[in-house]
């Protein structure tokens, strides 16, 4: 028995057989060879071979997997054909009289070291996915046949190195229980393929291929990092406790998926999801969420070499909001400047980017590349409930502000006689504290706040919460923060047909879920993944008790000392977290 | 054989989708087409070699090509960069 620990990569427990994968990498040596002729036949019946291999996993991976990853291997098959790489293994074999499989190894090593090189994501993927087809050709050139993983009798946990896609491509996924590697981070691809499997996996092991054989017993422990090989009785038992929990635990938020975010006494609030692109809107409707509370749209601008185009957006905007039939959609216009900058749009560097030219001012600069956004918005705003937030906004005249460019575009879509939604929500972000505590006067020109609880953190203490000297004074439950949320919902209380919602940190975070209710907070935007945890929160508790236990919390002296006492109500209230 | 010398002007250079715009061009014409950077020479139809070119913005290039549309490919390409691939 013995128990390493790595990288949590997927959550979950599973109880298997080990299967070692390992990858049959052969010595090739440098021998010169007199008949090219056989090796330029050698090459080319291998890249047919290759052809025909990726062909098939292409299919199976579109079945199985989604059209996404079948494009991986599209890619694959454009290695095969590349002019660079078939012409530098030919001119290897002919001028140089190497032998095929050494000319393969040459020139993707070659290619995989320049690519791996550069500091850029993309192109490291692209040297994964360069290794991956060069081993591939210089198998099918020495005949060598990799253990087959589509066609496995028992369930098994896969134990390897790394996994590349075209190793989990051809999986055998019914019997495929759970991933232990060597390497890997979270972001890794066998990091990827274990969550959208929905296996535990657990990476970074160091040297788990060289300690476990195939047939042990093990656990894979996705919750706490760890995996255990031939356990005890004891041991297996009390993992065996574990899993039960967990999945009776994921039974409970699954059974909740599709019912109203409503306390016990009937005070019904709406669980939305926080997005940074259109891929990520299954994840919220997956946790079911209602809408979605918070489209970061910078990423469209910051995922692209150019300006993106309004068609662009609008292709983007409506796609997520025709997901959502009924909910609503908040897209927060470009909020870029301070840290994030794109790279064709010239900025200086500044003394305080925080207080400098960023979001909305940096719009207010750039009035086209704003307006573009706010058409493309208004565009899409016939396919949903959209609602335009900007961000940013330290008063009043700012508001009136963006809403005259608005208007401008509005007609100039009347001109152009394309439809939008007349009566588009328009909202703002609660971000400096200034527009917190003038909520009130903010209200006359807008439908809707969102609290951005980070900002409004870093704005109101006065701290930057990246800079570990002084982070510790970073505090949502400061009683100072409470008390500017409470001003703001209570503003909207105020209101008919207005509502405030909360799309920071501090709206996902279960020791907070019961204070926010309680301040009177109607919207949460979250992470997809906190979404049901925090609906079973709400739906164990009373509006009653979480007012109380908020108002109780505005008087306290520390953010140490309400912290505390929420935690004691909750236990008292039975609310475990 | 027709060649002509350019500057890459967009922002990222040949990056991810310049790139493949590039080489997708360059696939359409029938002639032998290469980049020449700093000596270096590099076949246009490749993406795998146009990406390793590592040909970032200011970058000065040969393009050049031999065969039946020679003279069109050449302009086809350098109009390309010269637009900044329609940034």
């Amino acid at each position: 028995m013995f128990v390493k620990e790595g990288i949590i990569a997927s959550p979950g427990i599973v109880i298997a057989k080990a299967l070692v994968y390992e990858k049959i990498l052969v010595e090739v040596n440098k021998h010169k060879i007199e008949d090219t002729e056989a090796e330029m036949v050698k090459f080319q019946n291998a890249i047919q071979k290759s052809h025909e291999q990726l062909e098939a996993i292409r299919i199976k991976a579109i079945n199985e997997l989604g059209e996404e990853e079948g494009a991986i291997f599209e890619a694959h098959a454009m290695v095969l054909d590349d002019p660079e790489f078939v012409e530098g293994v030919e001119a290897e074999i002919n001028n140089n009289h190497l032998s095929a499989d050494y000319a393969v190894k040459n020139v993707t090593d070659r290619f995989y070291e320049i690519f791996d090189q550069m500091d850029d994501p993309y192109f490291s993927a692209r040297a994964a996915d360069i290794k991956d087809v060069g081993t591939r050709v210089l198998q099918n050139i020495l005949g060598i046949v990799q253990a087959d993983l589509s066609k496995l009798d028992e369930d098994v946990i896969i134990i390897a190195d790394d996994l590349t896609p075209s190793d989990t491509a051809q999986m055998d996924k019914k019997r495929v229980m759970g991933f232990a590697t060597n390497i890997g981070s979270r972001t890794s691809h066998t990091a990827i393929m274990a969550r959208s499997l929905e296996i535990p996996a657990v990476l970074g092991l160091g040297d788990i291929t060289g300690t476990v054989k195939t047939g042990d017993l093990m656990v894979v422990d996705g919750l706490t990092g760890k995996v255990c090989v031939n356990p005890t009785n004891e041991q297996l038992e009390s993992y065996q406790n574990e899993k039960m929990k967990y999945q009776n635990y994921l039974k409970e938020l699954e059974a909740l998926k599709d019912l109203d975010a409503v306390t016990l006494d009937g005070r019904k609030v709406e669980l939305v999801g926080n997005i940074g692109e259109p891929n990520d809107v299954a994840g919220v409707l997956k946790n079911g969420g209602v809408g979605v509370g918070l489209y970061r749209t910078e990423f469209l601008y910051m995922n692209s070499d150019v300006m993106p185009s309004e068609e662009k957006q609008f292709a983007a905007y409506r796609s997520v909001l025709e997901a959502f039939p009924n909910g609503p959609v908040i897209i927060r216009t470009l909020d870029i400047g301070g840290d994030k900058k794109l790279p064709y749009l010239p900025m200086d560097d500044e003394q305080n980017p925080f207080l400098g030219l960023r979001a909305i001012r940096l719009c207010f600069k750039e009035i086209g590349l704003f307006k573009i956004q706010l058409r493309a918005i208004l565009r899409a705003s016939v396919y949903g409930h959209a609602h335009i937030m900007f961000p940013m906004i330290s008063s009043i005249t700012e508001v009136r502000q963006a809403k005259a460019i608005l208007l401008d575009c509005m007609k100039e879509l009347d001109q152009e006689q394309r439809p939008y939604d007349k009566a588009v929500k328009v909202g703002v972000m609660i971000e400096i504290p200034s527009a917190a505590i003038a909520a009130d006067i903010i209200s006359k020109e807008v439908d809707f706040f969102s609290i951005g609880t980070n900002d409004l953190c870093q704005y109101t203490l006065a701290v930057d919460r990246m800079n570990q000297e002084v982070s510790y004074l970073y505090d949502p439950f400061n009683p100072a923060i409470l008390r500017l949320i409470k001003q703001v919902t209570a503003t909207s209380e105020k209101k008919d047909n207005f509502f405030t919602g909360m799309c920071g940190e501090m709206a996902g975070d279960p020791l907070a879920a019961v204070l926010l209710l309680g301040l009177g907070l109607y919207e949460f935007s979250m992470s997809a993944l906190s979404i049901p945890q925090i609906k079973k929160i709400i739906r164990s508790v009373r509006y009653e008790d979480a007012k109380n236990i908020a108002d109780a919390a505005l008087n306290m002296d520390s953010g140490e000392e309400i912290m505390d006492f929420v935690q004691e109500s909750m236990k008292k209230l039975n609310l475990n977290i | 054989m027709v060649k002509k010398e350019v500057t890459v002007l967009n922002a990222t250079g040949l990056h991810a989708r310049p790139a493949s715009m590039f080489v997708q061009t360059a696939g359409k014409f029938k002639s032998k087409i290469f980049v020449i950077k700093e000596g270096n020479s590099i076949n246009a139809k490749s993406i795998m070699g146009i990406m390793a070119g590592g040909i970032s913005q200011g970058t000065t290039i040969e393009v050049q090509a031999e065969g039946d549309d020679e003279a069109e490919a050449v302009d086809a390409l350098v109009q390309l960069i010269n637009d900044k691939f329609g940034e």
